[in-house]
């Protein structure tokens, strides 16, 4: 059985159905990125594995613990035990402006702590709260921006903090919504260069939404193609790249020209 | 010169009075109002509509309609009297009397229904990223809007809240309709006697009292200037 798996997954606004019966499976400390079109429901789909959004049929296991079923939990409590087995990196960073840098990290982290003490479960800490967090700037390169306001940051290195804030929580699966489309080309690398980093150095498992075709080529394990809703194709970079579908071919031609 | 040390004092006692009604009827308007923009923007129907009716009824009748209502009418339908409140307080009144407990009631309520859609438009102009952002991380509904959305909500509510509390401290001389002892109160027990002064006295004592407050809304203002949105 695969560390996680999507099986089925199905989703409609209205009438129309977003996603169609997605499947995927990835490993532990694996990669897997999203590509297709705008409004191909790449987004849509990792909502949904977030919980923004809710699912009409399909299940989600991580491990043998089921995440997402067609009965969405009511209980808002319940719902937060299983999104933070994610963590979700949004293209516009979506920082709070009135903490620090560290703020902006130590907030969630010490509400988690607070409601778990709460329930007598144990912490998710494995040492004092501001190592934790400093360690947390130290694997994005920012440690020495702490006391900063998200405002007086650029966009590359907010993108950076965003990620650190999205790793305090521990999350099993780290999702990243197209976390370069809100940057200058010029401070997209950097930001690439951490999520990179965040494979090769702590083989953290990814699901990443993204237009940056040579990066998904570089980082992933496994590619999927989304087109209209549905998985047109889904396999390692190699295969997906090179491959004969009529539908994948159209789509990475048409960034191939650009680059 | 007596008359005007004694006539000064008369206005003072009365300042005291429009000074406590202003400052009540913001301790409890303000939470009072946005318990309202939450009943408003609840997903359950029959309360928002509740809240809308009420709403619309009391920023749609005049506030000095209010008040007469609300002292009177308990009295008439079911003979219930205001509770009056003794404060000791020799510089005051003395006690806070039945009328001026039904003013406070009516300012409190009229001031909460402005208030809300007040809150109300400072919340939906958050952006939905910062109520996701605290979702994703594992925040449930309460701590999101305290520890995420309040503060920025303040900081975009600041000038238009500014507008509602300079409008309440010259509002606060309608509360004589019922003969609360407030400032204008005060100067018309003057005009009666035949004084004109007192009256643009007591302007100017409305005047100064707003200059107080402006200046510190500005200084809240400043406060919150390190966050950027």
């Amino acid at each position: 059985m695969a560390y996680y798996s999507v099986n089925n997954l199905n989703k409609s606004f209205g009438d129309v159905q977003i996603l169609k019966n997605i499947n995927f499976s990835i490993e532990e400390g694996e990669v897997l990125s999203i590509i297709g079109r705008s409004g191909c429901g790449k987004t849509t789909l990792l909502r949904s594995l977030n919980y923004l959004e809710t699912i009409d049929d399909g299940e989600v296991y991580l491990k043998d613990e089921l995440l997402h079923s067609n009965s969405f939990p009511k209980k808002e409590s319940d719902i937060i035990k299983k999104r933070i087995h994610y963590g979700l990196v949004f293209q516009s960073f979506n920082l709070f402006p009135q903490y620090t840098v560290y703020g902006n990290i130590e907030l969630p982290l010490k509400l988690m702590e607070e409601k778990r003490k709460k329930e007598n479960l144990p912490s998710i800490l494995t040492k004092p709260i501001n190592e934790e967090i400093i360690d947390l700037l130290t694997k994005i390169g920012l440690e020495n921006k702490k006391d900063f306001y998200p405002n007086q940051l650029s966009g590359g290195q907010s993108q950076r903090v965003a990620i650190a804030r999205a790793m305090a929580l521990k999350p099993d699966i780290l999702c990243f919504d197209e976390p370069t489309s809100a940057l200058d080309p010029e401070l997209t690398d950097e930001v690439l260069k951490v999520i990179l980093e965040l494979k090769e150095k702590y083989h953290l498992t990814m699901i990443i939404v993204t237009h940056e075709m040579s990066f998904a080529k570089k980082i992933s394990d496994k590619v999927l193609f989304m087109d209209n809703g549905e998985v047109v194709e889904y396999g390692t970079p190699k295969e997906v790249f090179n491959s004969k579908n009529e539908r994948t071919r159209a789509f990475l031609k048409s960034y191939i020209t650009l680059e | 010169m007596e008359q005007f040390i004694s006539i000064t004092l008369e206005l003072l006692s009365g300042l005291a009075s429009s000074v406590f009604l202003f400052l009540f009827t913001l301790l409890i308007s303000l939470p009072l109002g946005l318990i309202t923009c939450f009943a408003t923007m609840s997903k359950f129907k029959p309360l928002s509509w509740l809240s809308q009716g009420v709403v619309l009824v009391l920023r749609g009748t005049p506030l000095m309609l209010q008040i007469f209502v609300i002292f009177y009418v308990p009295g008439l339908l079911f003979g219930f009297q205001w509770p009056s409140l003794s404060t000791g307080n020799v510089w005051f009144d003395s006690t806070f009397s039945t009328r001026f407990i039904a003013a406070l009631v009516a300012f409190s309520i009229n001031y909460a229904a402005y208030f809300s859609e007040i809150f109300r438009g400072g919340i939906i102009s958050i952006p939905k990223g910062q109520f996701e952002a605290g979702a994703v991380l594992g925040m449930n509904k309460k701590e999101i809007f305290f520890k995420v959305i309040l503060l920025q909500m303040v900081k975009r509510i600041v000038p238009p809240i500014g507008n509602e509390i300079i409008t309440l401290v010259k509002d606060t001389s309608l509360a004589n309709v019922i003969a609360v002892t407030e400032l204008m109160f005060r100067a018309q027990q003057q005009l009666n006697k035949g004084l004109i002064w007192p009256i643009f006295y007591a302007g100017l004592f409305y005047f100064l009292f707003n200059a107080l407050v402006t200046y510190l809304l500005k200084l809240t203002e400043r406060k919150l200037e390190y966050i950027k949105v």
